[in-house]
């Protein structure tokens, strides 16, 4: 079952300089760990320690984000199309570590 | 360097007027690879915050695929401080994800001179770079109020190109 990626710049390194790879799941949590097989260290930079989605990385299935379709739980099908992108976020509060 | 033209810096002081006291974020988009930030695209502040801004993300991805479609990329990510200087913050350096972009920041916390300054972001690293303005030549007293920081900053007082 194959779903697509687009793999933003700042995570090329991890897929050789590919802007879109392919990779397979059920959930979008079996998708990243299909893909970390095959490009280890990408997965760590979209889930945290404690195993739930990056703050500041956005992922959509079919322009859904993923946040409001079950998160990493969210249900895939083949020939979905997966995007990740940066969040874009900051500001003059310093609490951020 | 940061070379961008004094319209489209207008128009982000503009925003960041508007959205005062919260922050303003945007974008402006240039061709890739051309280091030319050439449309301005004003973003929503999903916070909606005077100490804290977030693209909303399904404007982002509606704006990074139109990016796709035209062979753009954001060539400056801008945002306000408004009770702050122009610089970035920890919160800033801890998420800047662009290291090909021009971190603009606008300070709006004086009501009469805008502090304008642009950083590259790498990895944690702030690197302060000139901030080049061209076409300023049919306003010069809105870009002579604006205040630079450290930045030096050179204004160009041409003609549009091709005019």
């Amino acid at each position: 079952m194959a779903i697509e990626v687009r793999i933003p710049t700042i995570l090329r390194s991890y897929t050789g300089g590919a802007k879109a790879v392919e990779g397979s799941g059920d959930t979008l949590a079996d998708l990243l760990t299909d893909l970390d097989g095959k490009y280890a260290g990408l997965r760590g930079r979209l889930i945290t320690d404690e195993g739930a989605l990056h703050r500041f990385v956005n992922i959509y299935v079919n322009d859904e984000d993923v946040r409001f379709i079950g998160g990493l739980d969210a249900k895939l099908s083949d020939g979905d199309n997966v995007t990740i992108l940066p969040a874009v976020a900051g500001g003059a509060l310093a609490t951020w570590a | 360097m940061l070379t961008i033209d004094a319209a489209i810096l207008e128009a982000i002081v503009a925003h960041a007027r508007r959205d005062h006291p919260d922050e303003a974020c945007g974008i402006v988009a240039g061709p890739i690879g051309s280091d030319r930030p050439t449309r301005h695209i004003p973003m929503e502040n999903a916070e909606r915050s005077p100490t804290f801004y977030r693209f909303d993300s399904m404007e982002q991805l509606r704006v990074w695929r139109e990016m796709d479609d035209r062979d753009e990329e954001p060539v400056v990510i801008y945002h306000s401080h408004t009770a702050t200087e122009a610089y970035p913050s920890r919160t800033d350096v801890g998420i800047a994800q662009i290291p090909e972009a021009h971190y603009l920041l606008v300070s709006t916390r004086e009501s009469e001179t805008t502090e304008i300054r642009s950083y590259r972001i790498v990895d944690g690293v702030v690197t302060e770079e000139p901030v080049h303005v061209v076409n300023a030549g049919v306003d010069q007293h809105a870009v002579q109020s604006y205040m630079f920081g450290q930045s030096p900053a050179a204004v160009d007082y041409e003609c549009p190109a091709g005019s």
